[in-house]
C-alpha cells in the first residue's frame, strides 16, 4: 500500500475523532482547544496536498486567531453549551448527512488530484495568469497578482466587508466597557 | 528513515489528541494542544524531506511561532475568574 495513502487515512481518522469529540463535549473551553487541534490537523492535510499557502492561512487563522477569539467570547458570555431538544438534534443530523452526501456526490465531477488534463491547466486563462501576468503586473507570485490586480475590485469589496464587521464588533465591545466604567463611577 | 520518523510523529499526534479528548483538567488540554502544535511543525518539516522538497522548512518555523504565540494568548486568558476550571470538573471528559 502507498505510504502517503496511509498518512492520509491516519490524518483523516484523527480529524474524525476530533470532530466527534467537539460534538460530544458540553464544556466550551475544551471545545475551543479541540477546534485548534482540528485546524492544525487540516493544516497538515493541506501541506500533504501541496497547498502550503492554504495550510498556512488555516494554521494562522484557525489555530491562532480563532482560539483566542473563542476564549474572548467565553469571557464575555457563557462557557457551557445548553442542551438541545432531541427532535432538533435529529433534524440537524439529517441535514448534515444530506449535505455531506451531496458534497461527496459533487466530488465525482471533480478532476483527479494532480491530473494533467484538469480544467485549471487547459483553460485559456491559465496561460494569461502564469505567463502574461509577469509582464503585465510584474509580481512574481501568481496568486498575489490575481488577488491584487485582476480581481482587485472583488478584493476591495472583501476587505470592506471585513473592515465593517471589525468596526461593528469593536463598537459593541467598546460601548460595553464604557458602560461598565460609568456604572462603577456611579457607585463611588 | 523519514518514513519511521513520520510514523512516530503520527503516533505522538494521536497520543496528544487522546490527552486533549480525555484530559480531566483544562491544563491537560492546553498542554495537549501545545504538544500537538509542535508535532505539526515536526510533521511539516519531516514531510518536506520525505518528499525531497525541504523548502517548506521555513513555513514549519513560522508554525512554531504561531504555536508559541497561541499558547501564550490562551494562558493570558487564564487571568479571567476561575469559573473555567470549576466548570471543567463536572463531566468535562464525558
Amino acid at each position: 500500500m502507498n505510504f502517503e495513502l496511509i498518512i492520509d487515512v491516519v490524518l483523516l481518522a484523527l480529524l474524525v475523532a476530533t470532530a466527534i469529540g467537539i460534538a460530544s463535549l458540553r464544556q466550551l473551553f475544551p471545545v475551543a482547544m479541540l477546534a485548534g487541534i482540528y485546524s492544525l490537523l487540516s493544516a497538515c492535510f493541506f501541506v500533504l496536498m501541496d497547498a502550503v499557502d492554504v495550510a498556512f492561512t488555516e494554521a494562522a487563522v484557525g489555530a491562532g486567531m480563532v482560539t483566542v477569539l473563542f476564549l474572548a467570547t467565553f469571557a464575555l458570555t457563557s462557557r457551557t453549551e445548553l442542551p438541545t431538544r432531541p427532535r432538533r438534534r435529529q433534524a440537524a443530523l439529517i441535514a448534515v448527512f444530506l449535505t455531506g452526501a451531496l458534497l461527496m456526490l459533487a466530488t465525482r465531477d471533480m478532476p483527479h488530484f494532480a491530473a494533467a488534463d484538469a480544467p485549471i491547466h487547459s483553460h485559456p486563462l491559465y496561460e494569461r495568469y502564469t505567463v502574461t501576468s509577469n509582464e503585465e503586473i510584474a509580481v512574481p507570485n501568481v496568486v498575489t497578482s490575481v488577488l491584487a490586480s485582476y480581481r482587485g475590485y472583488d478584493t476591495l469589496g472583501e476587505v470592506t466587508v471585513i473592515f465593517t464587521a471589525g468596526i461593528a464588533v469593536w463598537m459593541l465591545l467598546a460601548g460595553r466597557s464604557r458602560r461598565n466604567k460609568s456604572a462603577k463611577g456611579m457607585q463611588h | 528513515m523519514f518514513t519511521t520518523a513520520l510514523v512516530a510523529i503520527l503516533i505522538a499526534m494521536s497520543l496528544a489528541l487522546a490527552r486533549a479528548l480525555l484530559g480531566p483538567t483544562v491544563y491537560d488540554r492546553i498542554l495537549a494542544i501545545n504538544a500537538f502544535g509542535t508535532k505539526t511543525v515536526l510533521f511539516i518539516a519531516v514531510l518536506g524531506f520525505f518528499n525531497g522538497r525541504p523548502e517548506f522548512l521555513d513555513i514549519a518555523l513560522v508554525y512554531a511561532l504561531i504555536n508559541f504565540v497561541g499558547t501564550v494568548a490562551v494562558l493570558r486568558f487564564m487571568h479571567y475568574p476561575a469559573e473555567i476550571f470549576q466548570s471543567d470538573n463536572d463531566g468535562g471528559g464525558s
